[in-house]
């Protein structure tokens, strides 16, 4: 496997791993294999490792697992940061659910995923099969078309964003031209989210990207055999493409899921720090934000906190559960 | 360029291209077939790259206009160039200079590089090279905490920094990053010492190496590409953080220039558009002059990791 193939850098470097998109995502799942010489256990190798890994299990421990506990009893409390918490049981998530603002989050954040991701998949999909095609430029538009992904979350984007969906602004002037009704998308709450989505679809290089390295793994031998058997392209693109390139399509979706729940920066940015117009651009880890540090009610947020990890997990499992039907894993890749 | 990242395909590629060749004749219409699909290809592409462009183009253009000629200007070039917004975007916030925001992103933005060069290349020698019990659920849960939505952590980790004292400083933001809490970065670097041969560790264990020397002098020089490619990625991931000095830093002398930015927004009033264009294309000089030197390794660590950049 991957532990007795050699690899080595030119000059010009290369991208860590070389070849393993799909399996970078598949064996993720899995610990290292040790390859076929596996030296035996030692207690001196316990001890290295141990003392390697420190870093990570000190940051694990301190960073993440305790404060996750931490959050889980913090969100059946009733805490301010300035006095000691007090238990209010399950009061936190019976107030979530009979918030207005928070019902609104929750259906903010679930348009934008439900809506942005695919989406945003279907565009990275289409351009990445668009590049493979073996022309002259290649790399060069696939680095250029990275490059969104690389600032769409800065605070700078965001504002140009804003400048550009504001009365008067660019879109303005575009709906305008073609004689569509006037009007800035920032101040209209039935526009924001489209604004949102295409801000989210504008950085479609990362997954790009990913379907790319993916779709130059499928042998050309397969794709040569559906055509002589006499499958049109969209025949291939559906039973030769598609199923070959599920791992890294399930891959994918997972992540850009995952990101789109946690979208902050440019929704605060865009907003002015509000969420606004009429809430329309507040997220939920947005008011997340505001109940914890503005409002300081920390039981509260910490209620909120679980509630999307809860949502987020299911999700994962939902996906995971369901991809034994559509991935495919061919020999190799376990 | 691209046929040197994979080599691999080059040789399926030419495969295919003698067969495609040896099935359609070789007359002038297959090549003239092969011209309109070029000429359709580029067609295609220059369409998506100029929507691609465009917002970032019309950002740098809408920085040497008039502060007037912005807003809903669509016009690229400036009729009149100026340089009156990078002077008042140059003067700073409340007599706190421009520098200090630079200089602040700069110190966190360095931190965090060699912080994370630091702590994931030990823990990835860890994972990927040590034969040791527990290691595979230790694994699994770092994999698990890549999918994990960080906002469960935000509220405990200030309640702990802030008891500590450490609210308005660095430490917060930094400390993290020595810890090894972003798994992207291990993970990355665990694919890519899996990549190279086990031969070198036995080389190096019978040369009388413990696992310190096999780290330290053997495959921690063969990590350069993995650690010019983390270091890039947390330079920039850093230098574009919101989320985390929005919570911790709250005194202007304290700002990085994310904060800085949406200050200067907050304040200054619509009509000054200019000067907070100028600003967002300050604070992204460093990221794009990243991206113009190594793209490669940007492009390639996100495509062998598929992680979203």
């Amino acid at each position: 496997m991957s532990a007795t193939t050699t690899e080595r850098d030119g000059p010009g470097g290369r991208g860590p791993g070389g070849n393993g998109t799909a399996r970078g995502a598949t064996t993720a799942s899995s610990p290292a294999r040790g390859g076929t010489a596996k030296p035996p256990r030692s207690r001196a190798d316990t001890r290295a490792g141990y003392a390697f890994l420190s870093p990570w299990l000190l940051g694990f421990g301190l960073l993440t697992a305790g404060p996750m506990l931490m959050s889980l009893y913090l969100a059946f409390t009733d805490y301010n940061l300035f006095r000691a918490p007090e238990f209010v049981g399950i009061d936190n998530f019976t107030a979530l659910f009979a918030d207005p603002r928070f019902l609104k989050s929750a259906q903010v954040t679930a348009i934008y995923v439900l809506v942005g991701v695919p989406v945003k998949l279907a565009a990275a999909l289409a351009v990445a099969m668009l590049l493979n095609a073996k022309h002259r430029g290649q790399g060069a538009y696939r680095s250029m078309f990275y490059a969104p992904s690389l600032i769409g979350a800065s605070v700078s984007v965001a504002i140009v964003w804003r400048a550009m969906f504001i009365d008067d602004g660019i879109a303005d002037r575009v709906q305008q031209f073609f004689g569509l009704p006037a009007g800035g998308w920032v101040g209209d709450p039935s526009m924001t989210m489209p604004m949102m989505i295409l801000l989210a679809v504008w950085q479609f290089g990362a997954p790009m990207v990913i379907f790319l390295a993916g779709l130059k793994q499928i042998p050309a031998e397969l794709l040569e055999a559906a055509a002589v058997d006499g499958a049109g392209p969209i025949r291939r693109f559906v039973s030769v493409t598609i199923p070959m390139l599920s791992p890294v399509l399930f891959f994918n979706l997972l992540l850009e899921t995952i990101g789109a729940f946690q979208v902050f920066s440019s929704a605060f940015i865009i907003s002015g720090g509000t969420g606004g117009p009429a809430d329309s651009t507040l997220f939920y880890t947005f008011y997340l934000y505001i109940k914890g540090f503005t409002e300081f009610r920390m039981g509260y947020a910490s209620a909120m906190a679980w509630v999307l990890v809860l949502v987020v997990g299911i999700i994962t499992a939902v996906l995971f559960r369901t991809s034994r039907a559509w991935v495919h894993y061919t020999g190799d890749q376990r | 360029m691209s046929e040197n990242l994979y080599p691999n395909h080059t040789a399926q590629e030419a495969g295919a291209t003698l067969l495609a060749e040896r099935g359609g004749s070789p007359s002038s219409q297959a090549r003239q077939r092969r011209r309109t699909n070029s000429v359709v290809f580029h067609t295609l592409v220059i369409a998506v790259a100029v929507v691609i462009l465009y917002p970032g183009v019309w950002m740098v253009m809408s920085s040497f206009k008039p502060n007037g000629d912005i807003v809903g200007n669509v016009n690229l070039w400036p009729e009149t160039w100026t340089l009156d917004n990078y002077v008042s975007a140059l003067g700073g916030i409340g007599g706190v200079s421009f520098w200090s925001f630079v200089l602040n992103s700069l110190i966190l933005a360095v931190g965090s590089v060699v912080g994370i060069v630091l702590s994931a290349t030990v823990s990835a020698y860890a994972f990927a090279r040590i034969s040791f019990p527990g290691r595979g659920v230790y694994f699994a849960i770092m994999i698990g905490t890549m999918l994990l939505p960080f906002h469960v952590v935000i509220i405990p980790q200030y309640i702990l920094f802030n008891s500590m004292g450490m609210v308005n400083t660095f430490l917060p933001l930094l400390a993290p990053k020595f810890l090894a809490t972003e798994a992207f970065f291990v993970f990355l670097m665990v694919q890519f010492l899996r990549g190279l041969p086990r031969e070198l560790d036995e080389a190096a264990r019978i040369d009388g190496c413990g696992h310190w020397g096999i780290f330290r002098l053997v495959l921690l020089p063969l990590m350069r590409p993995a650690v010019i490619t983390s270091s890039i990625f947390a330079f920039i991931w850093s230098w574009n953080d919101f989320l985390g000095p929005l919570l911790y830093l709250k005194q202007p002398e304290t700002y990085p220039l994310p904060i800085a930015l949406r200050i200067y927004v907050d304040q200054t009033s619509v009509s000054d558009y200019g000067a907070q264009m100028a600003m967002a294309v300050l604070a992204l000089v460093p990221v794009l002059l990243f991206f113009v030197l190594f793209q490669r390794y940007l492009v390639d660590g996100v495509a062998t990791q598929g992680l979203k950049g």
